[in-house]
């Protein structure tokens, strides 16, 4: 017989240490279906017959989550066979809180009780009896960090689930709130499962905004129950959610009272207490908070001696995919004989498109063993807590400064970085800004630009930085008032849990499930888009007949470049540069250092371009004017990103409308700022005379500057 | 009436009542913030926002404006 018991608890009591440790490695990582909700199975290590179902961290089953609507949707019309309930000890008031919601379901509850060796150690003590017996339910201590009594806990819950008894619902409710819920479960009776009536009575009388999915009321039953509500609101003087959660928490006051003996000396701070008090002091909180960001980002993407993920990145680049991979490669297909096309596909179009992909490899590891170190000690709801201020005025979250400041290095850590952030909203928004900020690989297309035409001026690098960051800011101020954005409403009501050790086994999985996914992309995505890139680049017409060809003029890619560079005309791409500059834009998808390389094809240097490609400066300086090269600089700054970047967003944002809404957004922001810059930059400097497209940059000048500062005619409150 | 925003670091107060509606309001209350508990106002973040609160024996971050709602004494 095949049991299956669903995992559920509040967010941070340790529910994802104690799933990896009943199941091991047999997990499935999916997707709840139609929501951007992690959904992980797993079968226990000791029983293969039990299923267990990890819910997403909850604190109640509210309508107003995402999270908590699909953990209460797979409740109701799933039906487990038993829930096992972690409840974080040192924090039990609230986490049983969701368990008395639990309770009301109808379905077998066993409570896992974890970390009492923390509450022992502060000197309180809990009657787990007691608790069990004011419950109603089996409990069982745990502690998911060391893994002690986890299995006992999962076979309490199979065991539940073979008895199939269902646990009852407390009597939590009473006065006329229990006589209302009464008057609402007999119009239930007989119309819906037996079992459920305790929770969807409470859920109606609450005037629940997403019954419907749970349950059908017939009309005159609403009215009937409106009526009741409406009653027992007058008499109590507040409103029905406000009363329930009230009474909830009133009949936990007693039970706590009951079972727990508080060390009344306990008012002096705990080790967590004294650690928050200097890392989120008002004077010192600042400073740490740099030298942390500066370490993680030193270690795993700086130039240092001890930076390990830039020695492995370089190492891949250089070593592994620069000289290894391609001369077992060159023996390989020797050996065999292959034609020059296919030699020249697989060298130039697979090796070397996805080799440059997954060089980054080693520092994504690193920067993720860091990130999920920060995350599992409880430093990361520190940072939200710090940057909340600025990073809310535009629509970000404090938790998006670490996306921020990782994509200075690379944007695809940057962009997965941003799965700490819980808010649907704030995590979507994050993910389509984080793309702007320059990256390592954009630096070189400064570097050309900046040496060719500006003198080398160091303004230029400068301008650039603030032009990513004005790009976060505004992108920011316009999407929070777009319907999209504003439809969700994400309160920023967090909790700062008691900081601890990290568990070696989450963060060495969560690391590994971040590298495994960004690896298996290269495989696919990176993949096809390479060989496309490369029969494009590689094959044209020469002489009247189709083949492969050497000069990277005559490629399908330059004939393409030809055919759509009048879409750039505006952005002020003229005369011969403007198909270069095309196609340059285009190679710069596989990875932005390529944007330099084409350059230096187009222009036929023969030999090794050097990074910012000097050899080239005064061809380069030639075509472009100093207003055209800023103008696509701009441009290549702020579109689409590369391949690899866009990957992640893909992965990230897990639904292929926000994946194009995203890259779209950030190719649509990328024109019409380059269009502006170059327009009315021109017509300011006489470069350009005035014409329709002048009118058109003033005209989303203006645009853009509405979208800034309309009224957000969706937000509850401007702050 | 005096509101949650305006009390001062260290100090311990209790929630008269909760004002607004909807998805906020019911997050606060799922939280454990209803009426009748005691909060204690444990810092104010470095930049003078959010606000960090003690509240059924565990540490909660609040911003100022969504800490109006609540109506304390």
């Amino acid at each position: 017989m095949s049991i299956k018991i669903a995992l559920a608890g509040n967010p941070n009591s340790g529910k994802t240490t104690l799933f990896n440790h009943l199941t091991g490695s047999r997990q499935h990582v999916g997707n709840w279906p139609g929501v951007t909700v992690e959904k992980k199975e797993g079968t226990l290590k000791s029983n293969k017959e039990v299923t267990i179902q990890d819910l997403p961290g909850i604190y109640s089953l509210s309508p107003y989550s995402l999270e908590e609507v699909v953990a209460r949707n797979y409740l109701v019309h799933e039906r487990p066979d038993a829930i096992l309930n972690i409840v974080d000890a040192t924090n039990i008031e609230r986490n049983l809180y969701l368990t008395t919601q639990l309770l009301e379901l109808g379905i077998p509850v066993v409570v896992a009780l974890n970390m009492m060796d923390l509450v022992e150690r502060n000197g309180d003590q809990i009657n787990v009896d007691q608790l069990s017996k004011l419950l109603g339910c089996k409990v069982v201590t745990i502690s998911a960090l060391k893994g002690t009594n986890t299995l006992e806990a999962a076979n309490q819950a199979a065991l539940a689930a073979k008895a199939g008894e269902a646990t009852a619902a407390p009597s939590i409710f009473y006065g006329d709130v229990k006589q209302s819920l009464d008057a609402i479960s007999d119009l239930l009776k007989g119309k819906t499962d037996a079992k459920t009536i305790p929770f969807l009575s409470v859920k109606l009388f609450e005037r629940d905004e997403k019954i419907n999915e749970l349950v059908t009321i017939s009309e005159s039953d609403q009215e009937q129950i409106e009526t009741i509500v409406n009653a027992c609101e007058q008499k109590a003087d507040d409103d029905a959610e406000s009363i329930i959660t009230a009474q909830r928490y009133e009949y936990l006051t007693q039970i706590i009272s009951k079972s727990v003996k508080k060390n009344k000396q306990s008012h002096e701070l705990t080790i967590s207490d004294k650690i928050d008090k200097i890392v989120t002091n008002r004077i010192l909180a600042l400073p740490i908070f740099a030298v942390i960001m500066f370490v993680v980002y030193t270690i795993a993407m700086g130039s240092t001696s001890f930076s390990i993920g830039t020695m492995g990145t370089d190492w891949a680049n250089d070593v592994l995919f620069g000289e290894m991979v391609p001369s077992f490669f060159d023996q390989l297909l020797n050996s065999l004989h292959v034609s020059g096309v296919l030699y020249s596909l697989i060298q130039d179009g697979i090796v070397a498109g996805v080799g440059a992909v997954l060089g980054f490899v080693p520092q994504i590891l690193v920067l993720y063993v860091l990130l999920s170190i920060m995350e599992d000690i409880g430093y990361m709801s520190r940072v939200a807590f710090i940057m909340d201020r600025i990073f809310r005025r535009f629509g970000l979250s404090g938790k998006s400064f670490i996306p921020m400041l990782v994509a200075t290095g690379c944007g695809v850590p940057g962009i997965m970085a941003s799965r700490t952030i819980e808010q649907d909203r704030d995590r979507k928004m994050t993910i389509m800004t984080t793309g702007f900020i320059p990256c390592g690989a954009k630096m070189p297309i400064i570097g050309l630009f900046a040496g060719a035409v500006f003198g080398n001026s160091s303004l230029v690098a400068t301008s650039a930085f603030f032009i990513g960051i004005a790009a976060v800011v505004v992108s920011g101020i316009i999407l929070k008032k777009c319907k999209m954005f504003a439809g969700d409403p994400a309160p920023f009501v967090m909790e700062l849990p008691a900081y601890h050790l990290p568990s070696i086994g989450n963060v060495v999985r969560a690391t590994w499930e971040r590298g495994w996914s960004f690896i298996k992309r290269a495989g696919t995505i990176i993949l096809l888009s390479s060989i496309i890139l490369w029969f494009l680049q590689g094959f044209g017409f020469e002489n009247g007949s189709f083949g492969m060809v050497e000069d990277n003029n005559t490629s399908l890619l330059a004939s393409i470049g030809r055919s759509i560079a009048w879409i750039f005309y505006p952005l002020g791409w003229l005369g011969d540069m403007a198909w270069k500059a095309t196609v340059a834009t285009i190679t710069g998808l596989i990875a932005k250092e390529e944007v330099v390389n084409t350059f230096g094809v187009l222009y036929q240097y023969g030999g090794e371009l050097s990074e910012t490609g000097n050899e080239i400066w005064t061809q380069v300086a030639a075509d472009f004017t100093p207003l055209a090269a800023y103008s696509f600089m701009i441009f290549n700054l702020l579109c689409a990103p590369c391949f690899a970047a866009m990957g992640a967003i893909k992965r990230e944002m897990n639904n292929g409308k926000w994946t194009i809404f995203a890259i779209g957004y950030m190719c649509v922001f990328a024109y019409v700022s380059a269009l502006i810059i170059y327009q009315i930059g021109g017509l300011v400097s006489g470069e350009v005379t005035f014409n329709v497209f002048t009118v058109v940059a003033f005209v989303l000048l203006i645009a853009v500057l509405y979208l800034l500062f309309r009224k957000n005619k969706f937000s509850r409150q401007e702050h | 009436m005096r509101t949650l925003n305006e009390c001062k670091p260290k100090e311990t107060i209790t929630v008269v009542r909760l004002h607004g509606s909807g998805a906020l309001k019911r997050r606060i209350m799922d939280m454990g913030i209803t009426k009748g508990v005691e909060i204690h106002v444990r810092k104010v973040a470095p930049l003078g926002d959010p606000m960090e609160l003690n509240v059924r024996g565990y540490e909660l971050s609040l911003r100022k404006g969504d800490a109006e709602m609540i109506e304390v004494a």
